[in-house]
């Protein structure tokens, strides 16, 4: 790989190529675990509530398919290109990591254009915060996993403008790395949110 | 690598302890800091026994003794307890297993003040419009806005505060543990204080989340007009009840499990012996783990879940007296034989087993559903819980008090007092806590402010409140003794009790890098495999060399000073201030992401003790 000349000194997987690394790579996995249990429990709580909507719109009346449908295609291949990201840390290729995170990035904006759309027309439809407790249960599960998305747009923005800088070291691989997992992590969230909201929303009648 | 600085910061006083990342003085901090919460939470459990000393008194009133009962609790169990508990695992930990440091020492800071800031916070609240009423359980219907007042608010953000920080505490040992240990220092010839606190540490990981949920929840509906607990709206109550027991379970044993690693370390030491069936503990402590994950619901057998499932919730809690009763048979075998002293660390274990034994035989008679309904909000069950924590808890954490100090702070404590110290906290415990059994059987609600005279309560709480001043007294005696110890003169030797593991084959106190030459671990117990084969110190495991340490950082107090700032933001309805504190945090986060922390060397001829030749 003579071509990659400042990267020739980088070894395999540097993301845990220091104990630090490798520190950062366990931790992050541990975490991933603790938010594991954090959506559980909203997931939970949102089981337990979707049908009491209050005399307010229930999420038949509300759920617009097609636009859900457009906003999951977003993420998933946002998610796709997360993981072109991380094959392209293994290969040691900053240019391709930066192409695919730009990809991912846009993907994320996109997908959160329509969640912020979704809300508000949501509320012009009567769905306060307040209406019940449907409605406090949904905009808290979606509304956790779109700050979760938030949160990981700004972070890979930070560290891709950190890297033009700083180049792939062994300090800034596990970076790219744990920001790859979390966004992936988040994609798989939302096909949870995906099934349990929006698909159950749909078919499942009122109960009682 | 010229990133390097190749001296340590020249950093003094006050400003060292608010920017250290030294897993040791982090210790100190989380020392001194639950130690004060803790001396905050018997004040309040001193008033609370006056106000119950006789009948129909009127020391505090209705209202003060509901906040006082609801501080008492969330203090001792979140602000107390918890960062003592750290501050062993942060002191101890890392020098069990032979490594130079923790993980993420930055974290380490952070968890720290996190829940420094947090317990600040939610102690505040006595003086800005009162403290919590709800109970330390904070159940809705009650907890919300229509029956109590702003101090659920300070509950709610200050808990979430502080948990953040126990959380990143939680992972850090985890990888600590995992990633950190010496060569030879294999998971099954772990000291058993370690192998606790990484079974606590796990148990954090799962169990915090649900607690965060639980106040973010709570937090939406007293903030935001949410309606998860408004029965009104469609809201469920017992949705709290869930998420606060299946977060509030766990942490019961989040707190025992590092109380049976000190008493197994002590037991082991002061009988001369190697801890009878190790693998037999190992296997209990992971069991008790899993299991108290899954008996949350006994805590709600009165809800009305249903036969089937308090069946089920009821068999589960009492199969966790099993592998508690592995642990208890272990100890006494550990001592059977064994050639024993009893210093005051010792005292404190050996007291330690008959106490926990009878919180943990009442734990049972609790876990009968049927029973339940008549124990049920009664001085019975505050009777067993204290049985469990104080008997347990408190006094595994004075056996590793007096056990570890000299490791810590490199002074002995003194064993004239520390003898009274467990006399008179040992008496007064049993004083006040088991007259609350007969209390309970006999009626007496938990929760009230007073009772009626003649009704067979009156000599059963004057016996308790008594109790309650023998152990304030044993409490200032354990003060007295720690000034005595800090203006006493003379050093502590590197391993003052002949130890058997790790931590006593460096000088008390360590210096920063702990030890000169990671060392090579050659069989459980790693010290005394050394001293049987007759050998000075530990072999070393690599040559003398420069060591690598992480630069202090003043960060980690700053953003949890502006978590700080926006709870109170939140609390007030001032989303300016929230705005500001959270900006101020992410830009914290923002600075320390950017830059990157090259840390500097401690040069080979810079340290205090020269190593052996590997």
């Amino acid at each position: 790989m003579a071509n990659h000349h400042a990267h020739a000194v980088l070894p395999d997987e540097p993301e845990k190529a220091t104990l630090e690394g490798k520190n950062k790579v366990l931790g992050f996995w541990l975490f991933l675990g603790g938010e594991t249990v954090l959506f559980g429990s909203l997931f939970a709580t949102f089981i337990a509530l979707r049908d009491q909507a209050n005399g307010g719109p229930t999420s038949q009346a509300l759920f617009d398919m097609n636009l859900v449908a457009v906003a999951t295609l977003l993420l998933l291949t946002s998610s796709m290109t997360s993981v072109m990201a991380t094959l392209a840390l293994h290969k040691k290729d900053l240019k391709k990591i930066q192409l695919w995170l730009t990809i991912t990035v846009l993907l994320g904006l996109g997908f959160l254009a329509l969640e912020i759309y979704e809300f508000v027309h949501y509320v012009n439809e009567g769905l306060k915060m307040s209406t019940s407790a449907f409605a406090s249960a949904f905009y808290t599960l979606v509304g956790f996993h779109g700050a979760h998305v938030a949160f990981g747009i700004s972070w890979i923005i930070l560290l891709q403008v950190s890297a033009t800088k700083k180049g792939l070291t062994v300090v800034t691989a596990p970076k790219f790395y744990l920001a790859c997992l979390y966004w992936h992590f988040i994609d798989v969230v939302w096909v949870f949110i995906f099934t349990v909201v929006y698909l159950m929303g749909m078919i499942g009648g009122k109960v009682g | 690598m010229s990133a390097h600085a190749s001296h340590a910061p020249n950093r003094s006083g006050l400003w060292d302890y608010l920017t250290t990342v030294d897993h040791k003085k982090i210790a100190i901090l989380y020392l001194i800091a639950g130690g004060i919460f803790f001396l905050a939470g018997g004040l309040e459990a001193l008033l609370i026994r006056l106000q119950l000393m006789y009948p129909e008194i009127e020391l505090v009133g209705a209202k003060t003794f509901n906040e006082l009962i609801t501080m008492h609790g969330t203090t001792m169990i979140f602000l107390a307890v918890m960062p003592v508990i750290f501050a062993l695992m942060n002191a101890i930990v890392p020098l069990q297993i032979g490594a130079r440091d923790v993980a993420f020492p930055f974290v380490n800071a952070l968890g720290f003040w996190l829940f420094f800031f947090g317990g600040v916070l939610l102690n505040t609240s006595w003086f800005l419009g009162g403290a919590p009423d709800a109970g330390w359980t904070s159940y809705t219907t009650l907890a919300l806005n229509q029956y109590s007042g702003i101090g659920v608010d300070f509950y709610v953000l200050g808990l979430q505060i502080a948990g953040l920080g126990t959380l990143i505490g939680g992972i850090n040992f985890l990888v600590t543990i995992i990633n950190m240990r010496a060569p030879g220092m294999t998971f099954m010839r772990m000291p058993m204080f370690t192998w606790s606190s990484f079974i606590t540490s796990g148990l954090i990981l799962f169990a915090f989340p649900a607690i965060t949920v639980g106040l973010v929840l709570l937090m939406f509906d007293r903030l935001f007009g949410g309606n998860f607990f408004n029965p009104d709206a469609g809201g469920n109550v017992v949705i709290w009840e869930h998420l606060f027991w299946i977060f509030g379970h766990p942490e019961v044993y989040i707190l025992i499990l590092p109380a049976f690693g000190i008493i197994s370390e002590v037991v082991s030491t002061f009988s001369r012996k190697r801890l009878f069936g190790y693998s037999s503990m190992v296997f209990a402590t992971a069991l008790i783990g899993f299991l108290g994950f899954m008996v949350w619901a006994h805590h709600m057998f009165t809800t009305g879940l249903g036969a089937i499932a308090n069946t089920l919730f009821g068999l589960a809690t009492m199969l966790i007296a099993v592998p508690t009763g592995i642990k208890i048979f272990n100890w006494l075998l550990t001592m059977w034989g064994g050639q024993i002293r009893f210093p005051t660390a010792n005292l404190f274990a050996v007291g330690f087993i008959p106490t926990f034994t009878i919180g943990g035989m009442t734990g049972v008679m609790l876990a009968v559903p049927p029973a339940d309904y008549q124990y049920h909000d009664s001085y019975f069950v505050v009777a067993h819980f204290h049985y469990v924590i104080v008997g347990g808890l408190v006094f595994g954490l004075f056996a590793g008090l007096y056990y570890w100090w000299p490791k810590m702070f490199g002074k002995m404590l003194n064993e004239t007092i520390g003898k009274w110290n467990f006399w008179t906290f040992f008496i007064g415990f049993h004083l006040t806590f088991f007259p609350q059994h007969f209390l309970g059987l006999m009626g007496m609600p938990r929760r009230v402010f007073t009772y009626l005279k003649d009704q067979n309560l009156d000599m059963g709480n004057f016996i308790s409140t008594i109790g309650a001043f023998g152990m304030t007294i044993g409490t200032i005696l354990f003060l007295i003794n720690v000034v005595v110890a800090a203006k006493s003169s003379k050093r502590a030797p590197a391993d003052p009790w002949d130890g058997r593991s790790l931590e006593w084959a460096i000088p008390s106190p360590p210096p920063e890098y702990n030890f000169v030459q990671t060392p090579l671990v050659r069989g459980l117990d790693a010290l005394w495999v050394e001293k049987m084969a007759g050998n000075k110190g530990m072999t070393p495991a690599e040559p003398i060399g420069d060591i690598h340490m992480p630069s202090p950082s003043f960060l980690p107090f700053l953003m949890s000073l502006g978590l700080f700032v926006a709870g109170y933001g939140f609390i007030y309805h001032n989303y300016v201030v929230v705005v500001i504190g959270l900006l101020f945090t992410l830009g914290c986060m923002f600075t320390r992401s950017v830059k990157d922390d090259p840390g500097y060397h401690i040069h080979e001829d810079e340290l205090e003790e020269k190593g052996v030749k590997a």
